[in-house]
């Protein structure tokens, strides 16, 4: 076969899988499973040929035109480059992981069928959003996806908090889309094509007349979906979703769509400065926020949410350096490492019953019970720290070394405010991300107190699941660092001695502090009991999670804080502990500024409705009323008053056509 | 014979059937007046037909071959009227119309609080015959 007719197949098996999952769901239990998993492994594979066959040369083209629309001819069309190959391998890994570790977590859950579709359907239509060089047919797949996480977001929707995450995750993404769907119509007038080739081809020639205005309506879009400031506000709301669906969309599909999508049409932005220092902006905004909200969440998935904001900070950072090697670099590297984790932190949940910190934290050796979880999230939060030699240091130093590039002017690509914003952010983020993964580290598995629930053996499919994925969270970055420019741009993404000594020093010092402040406290965490542990020994992980949510807001007042006096975050954070819990009350702005002012607008248009229309409307049927009222008095139910009326009315006639009739 | 008699008769007829009609409390007096009202149109019809006789003769008499027609109309409405008259009373001890007056206005379907219970057994029976 050739390259093309495999790529097609790539997000093609796993829309397959996903419509026959859907269709057999209920009729063929036993082929859920397979269905589930084999085509996503399928897809894998055909990825893992298609960029071996690719190997980084000259991009594969392929486009068809299904029918001329009259305007702008929108083509079926695939633009395979290095990115697009080893983004798709990544998206095949971490979906066919997920779906295996699915198979284990959710178990005994009733709508396992419709889960392992929605997951496929998702796979797919975020390979079709890689491979695709058109963007409309882009668009379509960034869409499915948007769905998709509205539905499965929203897969515990007995809880009010995964209703309102999903509306939510739905809704804020969505706000992003209007302005994207706007900037693709202006980028493809101007450019007088979809397709991503004649795109670039216009915008190396200077035909884009507004590249500002284009990028940053195309820059809401991606700051949606990828979750970026002032948009991020769905991300840590949507962990109200099974823990490997948070797997899926924060390593390898949905978030790391926007920063693909921008990776993809890097040129554009590179064509205005303006956007180009909006986009350093957001990224350093996003990393240092993020970073300190992760560092005060109680809950164990929400701190890596908010890690995620913060490395795709990184990776729009490393874009707005205009170094999109970098930016996928880590974008591969950490969707490893971050799917790692979250699948770590599924088994954590379902060893402990919590998914809080606080509880976890006065727990003993949890780590005996899950000894798989504990080392290879162990793996995973050494590479989300950037520790040397694992793999988010070499990619994080890749980001790092270029900003510094910039801000030392050896490149005209990149405004070198862009640089230095990015590279002092960078730097602080780096501090901050090893404060946390360190206070997560301590918090999870060396707490003090009562054993830990035993909740027997993890299922296979999930422990194994976790150390596949911690190989290239190990190793990814060290062996690919010099072999990856051959598939980029050609961007060294060898680690500056400068910015490595300098970020792996930050880190450390962050590591080191975190660890004196969690020796400090820990004293008292035995005096201060708190916690609320759901046991479900012989349940399935997903039962237990579900729990563990809809109970951690009763339990301690509020989803994502607990008033713990022994957390190390809180003796770091200081006064600032408190509003880094709440998100920076982002929250509270946005329904001050959106969601009361559209209520208020809502009960007006009520008011108008109940009491001004209604009363001409009611007022308009009184007539009718008062005659009708008037003539049913006539109904006595007397038959005989009846034949009286009748004769009346007769006699009445008769006398009058008689008169008529003789002229009088 | 002059029309003027027979005509006369009818009318005096009919009058006693229209003021059985409106004035009789039982409903089998209604019913007979209803007959009487009948009859008297039925004489008028012979009556006339008589006295039209050449025309009656080219239209094949048709006043009378409607008498006869009205007449098997009329056997067949008192059977019927008569079954309902007797269903009622079985039904509800009385046939005095004055007190049949369940389609006045507001007049809530057997709602009398005495006896509900066997008068909605009743209002059933009765919903039956009706459909029947």
């Amino acid at each position: 076969m050739t390259t093309t007719t495999l790529a097609v197949l790539v997000p093609l098996l796993p829309f397959l899988g996903a419509l026959t999952g859907l269709l057999l769901g209920r009729t063929a239990p036993g082929f859920v499973r397979p269905l589930a998993v084999l085509p996503t492994l399928a897809s894998l594979v055909l990825a893992a040929v298609v960029a071996a066959r690719q190997g980084g040369d000259a991009a594969v083209d392929a486009a068809t035109e299904l029918t001329p629309t009259g305007s702008v001819p929108i083509e079926l069309a695939l633009h395979i480059d290095g990115f697009a190959a080893l983004t798709a391998v990544l998206v095949g890994a971490v979906a066919t992981c997920v779906q295996i570790y699915s198979t284990g977590y959710l178990r005994d859950d009733p709508r396992y069928p419709s889960y392992a579709a929605l997951v496929s359907l998702f796979t797919s239509a975020m390979l079709l959003v890689v491979y695709s060089g058109d963007l409309m047919v882009l668009l379509v797949g960034w869409e499915i996806m948007g769905i998709c996480s509205y539905f499965l977001v929203g897969h515990y929707w007995e809880t009010p908090e995964a209703r309102a995450a999903s509306l939510k995750a739905f809704l804020v993404t969505k706000l992003g889309d209007v302005p994207f769907l706007i900037g693709l119509f202006a980028l493809a007038t101007d450019a007088g094509s979809f397709r991503i080739t004649r795109i670039l081809g216009a915008v190396a020639n200077g035909g884009i007349e507004h590249p500002t205005l284009i990028a940053l309506l195309l820059l809401a879009g991606v700051a949606g979906k990828s979750a970026q400031f002032p948009l991020h506000t769905w991300l840590p709301d949507a962990m109200a979703g099974p823990t490997p669906v948070s797997a899926l969309i924060h390593a390898a599909t949905m978030v790391a769509a926007g920063v693909y999508f921008i990776a993809r049409l890097l040129p554009l932005f590179e064509a205005s400065q303006a956007a180009m220092v909006v986009l350093a902006v957001m990224a350093a905004v996003t990393m240092t926020g993020s970073a300190l909200a992760a560092l005060a969440q109680d809950d164990i998935k929400r701190v890596l949410a908010y890690s995620t904001i913060g490395q795709l900070g990184y990776m729009t950072g490393a874009l707005a350096v205009a170094d999109r090697g970098a930016a996928v670099f880590h974008l591969l590297s950490h969707g490893a490492f971050k799917a790692l984790l979250f699948l770590a932190a599924g088994v954590i949940i379902h060893a402990a019953g919590t998914n809080s910190l606080a509880a976890m934290s006065r727990m003993s050796n949890l780590r005996g019970r899950v000894p798989d979880a504990y080392w290879t999230m162990t793996v995973a939060l050494l590479a989300l720290a950037a520790i040397p030699p694992f793999s988010g240091f070499f990619s994080k130093e890749a980001v790092l070394g270029v900003a510094e590039h910039v801000v030392t002017g050896h490149t005209a690509h990149a405004p070198a405010a862009a640089g230095w914003i990015v590279l002092l952010a960078g730097l602080l983020t780096a501090l901050l991300t090893a404060a946390y993964a360190m206070r997560l580290w301590l918090l999870a598995f060396h707490g003090h107190g009562t054993e830990a629930p035993d909740h027997g053996r993890q299922p296979l499919t999930m422990t194994v699941v976790l150390w596949v994925l911690a190989v290239p969270s190990l190793a990814l970055g060290g062996f690919a660092f010099r072999a990856l420019p051959g598939w980029f741009d050609g961007h060294d993404l060898t680690p500056t001695l400068t910015t490595s000594v300098l970020g792996t020093g930050v880190a450390l010092v962050g590591g080191i502090v975190t660890y004196g402040a969690w020796r400090h406290t820990t004293a008292h965490a035995a005096r201060i009991p708190l916690g609320a542990v759901a046991a479900h020994p012989e349940g399935d992980a997903g039962q237990v999670e579900a729990e563990a949510i809809a109970s951690h807001e009763p339990a301690y007042g509020d989803i994502a804080y607990a008033p713990d006096p022994s957390d190390p975050g809180r003796l770091l954070l200081g006064p600032l502990h408190r509003h880094a819990a709440a998100g920076f009350h982002l929250d509270a702005v946005y329904s001050a500024l959106f969601v009361r002012p559209v209520r208020a607008g809502a009960s007006l248009v009520r008011f108008l409705d109940r009491e001004v229309v209604e009363t001409y409307v009611r007022g308009a049927g009184t007539l009718p009323r008062w005659l009708g009222a008037a003539v049913r008095r006539a109904q006595t139910g007397n038959l005989q008053t009846y034949v009286s009326a009748l004769l009346a009315g007769t006699v009445v006639l008769a006398v009058a056509a008689v008169l008529v009739a003789t002229g009088a | 014979m002059h029309l003027a008699y027979p005509a006369v008769l009818s009318a005096l007829l009919f009058c006693t059937g229209l003021y059985g009609v409106l004035a009789r409390r039982n409903a089998i007096l209604v019913l007979m007046s209803v007959e009487l009202m009948l009859n008297a149109v039925n004489l008028n019809l012979v009556a006339f037909d008589v006295w039209l006789s050449r025309t009656a003769e080219e239209t094949l008499h048709s006043g009378q071959a409607l008498t006869l027609f009205t007449i098997a109309i009329a056997a067949a409405e008192i059977g019927i009227g008569l079954a309902i008259v007797l269903a009622v009373y079985r039904n509800r001890g009385t046939s005095d119309i004055d007190k049949l007056r369940d389609t006045v206005e507001g007049h809530e379907p057997d709602g009398d609080a005495s006896d509900s219970d066997a008068s909605a057994t009743r209002a059933t029976a009765e919903k039956a015959e009706a459909t029947a």
